[in-house]
C-alpha cells in the first residue's frame, strides 16, 4: 500500500480527550444491590426495579455469545463500574444551567446545541456517561404533543408509556448484552410521537463516555402512533483510554398503523490506537417493530469507531405491507472488528425489506457482514432485496459475508447480491496520472461506493459522515 | 510535425528500469521536440510499455539508472500527479474502471486538479458540463458517457476514446498513447486518430505506443523508433514502419546485435 494512502487511513482520532467534570460514579462490579443502588438513585418505580431484577437473573444463567467473528479477551462485569453521572446532579431547566465545562467538551464535539440547535433545527438529547444532561427544544415540541426527554424523565413524568413499551420488542432476556442492560440501564432517550404527528424536526441524540472503566447502557425508546413520522440522529464518542470500555446499548422502536421512523446513526467511539490498544466494545441491540399495517422502520448507520463492533439493527414486520429497510457503511482500520448487519422478520402479509450494506476494510481489521431474513408461513407476497458490498484497502484486511436465508412462505421473493472490491495500486495510479492524488482518489473512490447509503441519510449527518471517512463531498451542486 | 524553432520537451538517457526484480529498460535514449510526433514500436516484451509507464511514475517500477529531463526539470524527482500536473499525459493501454464514481466527476476532479496545480482557474460543474460536452463532439461520444462510472462496462474503443477525452481536457505538453489503437475497429480508429490529430500542435508532443503500422497510416509519425531488449535499436522516419510491417522485427534485432557486436 502506499504510503499516502496509508496516511490516510491512518488519521488520529480527533475526539480522544477527557473532560475534567467531577463525576458520581458507583463502585465497580455487579450484583442485585448494584441494581438497587442504580434505581434508588434514579427514584424508580416498584416495577421498573422488578424488570431489572427480573432482566439480571437471567442474565446470570445466560452465556456469552461466541458466535460473531470477533476475538477479545473475556470481559470481567464486576471490574465495570455501572454508574457515572457529572456532578453535581440537579434537575436543569435550561442550557444555562449546564455546566460550562460540559458544554465546551459538546462544542468541541461539535455538538449542535443553543443558538446552534436553534439554526440547524435540531432538538438534541445528550447523554454524558449515562446521565441525560439537557433536552433541547422540549417545550416546542411538547406543543404538537411531542414528548422527547431522557427516559428517566420518562419514568416519572410518563410511566404508563414507558410502561407499556420498554421492553415490548426486545425483551430483558433477549440476548446476553440486552439482558445486561436491562439490568442496568441508566439513562437513555424517550420520544413519543402521538397519533397523525409529523415531527416538525429531527430529534437527535449524542453519546459521550467520559470516564474510565465506566461501561455505558442506554436505552433508547421510541413510539410514532397511527400516522405519526419521525427522523432520529444519533452520534456517539468516547475520550481516548488504553482499557476497553463497555457500550452495551438497547433501542427499541415502535411503530402502530401507518407510522414511519427513520433512525440514523453516526457511530465514532474511540476505536482503539493504531496497535488495537483500547477502545469501545461496542455491543448494541436494536430492533424495530412496525406493529402497524403500513408502518416503515428505515436504519441508517454509518459506524467508523469502536474496537470492536457487535450490532444488527433489525426489523419485525408484524403489520400487513409494512417496510424495513437498513442502510449501512461500517469502516474498519488498524485492528478494529465489526461483525455487523441486520435482521429482517416478514410476518405480515406483502410486508417489504431493503438491505444496502457496505463494509470497508483497511489496516489490519476485520468487517463481517452478518444478516437475516426470515419469511414466515404467513408472510405471503414478503419480498427482500439484498446488497452486500465489501470494499478492501491494502493487503492485511479481511471481510466476510454471513447471509442468512429462511423462507416459509412459496410466494415470497429473496434476492440478495454481493460484491467484493479493492482500491489497488492501479486506481491510485490511474487517478495521479490525471494529476490527483491518493487521497482525494481515496476519497472520491469511497465516496462513491457508499452513495446509496449516504443518499439516505439527513443532510447535516451526510455531511459528517463524509467527513468522518476523511472525505470530500462529491460535486458542489445543490 | 517538426519545426525549425522548436524547443526539447523531453530527454531521456541511458534509463535503466526494473519491475519485480527483472531489468526491463536498458539504457533508453530518447529525444523529443515540441511539435513532433514519436512512434515507438518494436517486438512484444521488448520495454515499449514499462518505457511509457516509467515516464508516467508507475509506482511498481522502480528506476535504476538514468535520466529523464522534462522542460529542464528531472522528472523523475515528481511524484506522478506531479508529473501530470507538468504535462505529461499517459493514455492507459488498459483504462482503469472506478465503480461508483461517474465519469463526469472523475473528469471535473482531474480537470480541476490540473488547472489550480497550474495556476489557472478551476470551473464549476455547470461550466465543466458545457466545457466537457464541446470536447466529446471532438470524439463523437455520446453525452451518457458523463454518468456512467468511469470505464465500468466500456467496451475497448469507449474505453480509448474515454482517454483521448481526458488528453483533450487535460492539455498536456507530452501525450504518451500506449497502445490507443488496440481493440480498436476501424471506425473507431478513425474517430481517435482525427481526435489525436486535432489535439496535436506545435507546441505539444505525442508519443506513440503501438505494435503495428495501421494506426500511422492515420497519425503520421515524424520519427520511427524499433525498441528491442530495453532501448532504442533504430530510428528512421514514417517509411521505417512501412518496412517493418512488410518485413517484421527480426532484422532489426539482429542489425542491432551485429554492430554492437562490430563496435566491442
Amino acid at each position: 500500500m502506499s504510503t499516502a494512502l496509508q496516511n490516510l487511513v491512518n488519521q488520529p482520532y480527533q475526539h480522544g480527550f477527557v473532560t475534567d467534570i467531577e463525576a458520581d460514579v458507583a463502585p465497580k462490579g455487579l450484583s442485585e444491590a448494584t441494581i438497587r443502588l442504580i434505581s434508588g438513585k434514579k427514584n424508580e418505580p416498584e416495577w421498573l426495579l422488578e424488570l431489572r431484577l427480573n432482566a439480571y437473573r437471567q442474565w446470570l444463567k445466560m452465556e456469552e455469545p461466541l458466535w460473531p467473528n470477533v476475538k477479545y479477551p473475556k470481559i470481567d462485569f464486576q471490574a465495570i463500574s455501572y454508574y457515572s453521572a457529572p456532578r453535581p446532579k440537579k434537575t436543569l431547566n435550561s442550557m444555562d444551567e449546564v455546566d460550562p465545562e460540559l458544554l465546551r467538551t459538546f462544542e468541541k464535539l461539535g455538538v449542535p446545541m443553543n443558538e446552534r440547535a436553534k439554526l440547524a433545527g435540531v432538538a438534541v438529547d445528550v447523554i454524558f456517561d449515562s446521565v441525560s444532561v439537557a433536552t433541547t427544544y422540549k417545550a416546542k415540541l411538547a406543543e404538537v404533543g411531542i414528548i422527547f426527554c431522557s427516559i428517566s424523565e420518562a419514568v416519572r413524568e410518563h410511566p404508563e408509556l414507558v410502561r407499556k413499551y420498554l421492553g415490548s420488542v426486545v425483551p430483558v432476556g433477549d440476548n446476553y448484552y440486552a439482558a445486561l442492560n436491562s439490568a442496568v440501564f441508566t439513562d437513555g432517550s424517550f420520544c413519543f410521537i402521538p397519533k397523525g404527528v409529523k415531527c416538525p424536526m429531527d430529534l437527535s441524540t449524542y453519546f459521550r463516555i467520559n470516564t474510565e472503566n465506566t461501561g455505558q447502557f442506554e436505552r433508547t425508546l421510541i413510539v410514532a402512533e397511527e400516522g405519526a413520522s419521525v427522523s432520529y440522529l444519533e452520534g456517539c464518542t468516547a475520550p481516548k483510554f488504553d482499557t476497553n470500555q463497555l457500550h452495551a446499548a438497547v433501542v427499541e422502536l415502535v411503530a402502530l398503523d401507518d407510522a414511519d421512523i427513520k433512525y440514523s446513526t453516526v457511530q465514532n467511539w474511540y476505536a482503539g490506537d493504531e496497535n488495537g490498544l483500547g477502545g469501545i466494545y461496542n455491543f448494541v441491540t436494536k430492533r424495530g417493530l412496525c406493529k402497524g399495517v403500513n408502518s416503515r422502520i428505515s436504519w441508517t448507520q454509518v459506524e467508523t469507531g469502536s474496537a470492536i463492533t457487535w450490532k444488527y439493527p433489525s426489523c419485525v414486520l408484524r403489520g400487513d405491507n409494512s417496510v424495513g429497510e437498513f442502510y449501512s457503511v461500517a469502516l474498519t482500520n488498524h485492528y478494529q472488528q465489526a461483525d455487523t448487519g441486520t435482521k429482517m422478520i416478514h410476518l405480515g402479509k406483502n410486508t417489504r425489506s431493503t438491505i444496502v450494506s457496505k463494509g470497508i476494510s483497511a489496516g489490519h481489521s476485520n468487517n463481517s457482514y452478518r444478516g437475516l431474513v426470515r419469511i414466515a408461513p404467513t408472510a405471503a407476497g414478503a419480498r427482500n432485496y439484498s446488497q452486500c458490498d465489501s470494499m478492501l484497502i491494502g493487503e492485511r484486511c479481511g471481510a466476510n459475508t454471513f447471509p442468512y436465508i429462511q423462507v416459509n412462505n412459496p410466494s415470497a421473493k429473496v434476492e440478495h447480491e454481493a460484491s467484493t472490491s479493492k482500491i489497488g495500486e492501479d486506481q491510485l495510479f490511474y487517478f495521479a496520472q490525471r494529476g490527483v492524488g491518493a487521497e482525494e482518489a481515496v476519497s472520491m473512490i469511497i465516496n462513491g461506493f457508499c452513495k446509496d447509503v449516504f443518499q439516505q441519510l439527513p443532510m447535516e449527518f451526510a455531511v459528517e459522515a463524509t467527513r468522518l471517512l476523511g472525505l470530500k463531498l462529491e460535486g458542489s451542486v445543490g | 510535425m517538426i519545426y525549425q524553432d522548436s524547443k526539447t520537451l523531453l530527454t531521456v538517457r541511458g534509463l535503466h528500469a526494473t519491475v519485480s526484480g527483472v531489468e526491463i529498460l536498458k539504457g533508453m535514449d530518447l529525444t523529443v521536440k515540441s511539435g513532433e510526433v514519436h512512434a515507438i514500436m518494436g517486438p512484444n516484451g521488448s520495454g515499449k510499455s514499462t518505457f511509457a509507464k516509467v515516464l508516467a511514475g508507475h509506482p511498481a517500477y522502480q528506476v535504476g539508472g538514468g535520466e529523464v529531463i522534462f522542460e529542464g526539470d528531472n522528472l523523475l524527482d515528481l511524484a506522478p500527479e506531479a508529473r501530470a500536473r507538468a504535462g505529461v499525459f499517459l493514455g492507459f493501454q488498459y483504462p482503469i474502471e472506478i465503480p461508483g464514481v461517474a465519469n463526469s466527476q472523475f473528469l471535473r476532479l482531474a480537470y480541476n486538479t490540473v488547472q489550480t496545480g497550474r495556476g489557472k482557474d478551476e470551473l464549476d460543474p455547470l461550466e465543466f458540463d458545457d466545457f466537457v460536452r464541446e470536447k466529446m463532439k471532438l470524439l463523437e461520444m455520446n453525452p451518457d458517457f458523463l454518468d456512467r462510472s468511469v470505464n465500468e462496462g466500456f467496451s475497448g474503443g469507449e474505453k480509448k476514446r474515454n482517454e483521448i477525452l481526458q488528453m483533450a481536457l487535460l492539455e498536456p505538453k507530452l501525450a504518451i498513447l500506449d497502445e490507443t489503437d488496440s481493440g480498436l475497429d476501424i471506425d473507431a480508429l478513425r474517430i481517435v486518430a482525427n481526435g489525436v490529430n486535432r489535439l496535436a500542435h506545435k507546441d505539444n508532443a505525442i508519443v506513440l505506443v503501438t505494435h503495428y503500422q495501421r494506426l500511422l497510416n492515420y497519425i503520421v509519425p515524424d520519427y520511427v523508433h524499433v525498441m528491442d531488449s530495453g532501448r532504442i535499436v533504430k530510428t528512421g522516419g514514417k517509411e521505417l514502419a512501412l518496412e517493418l510491417e512488410a518485413r517484421g522485427y527480426d532484422w532489426v534485432g539482429a542489425e542491432s546485435k551485429a554492430s554492437a557486436g562490430a563496435s566491442t
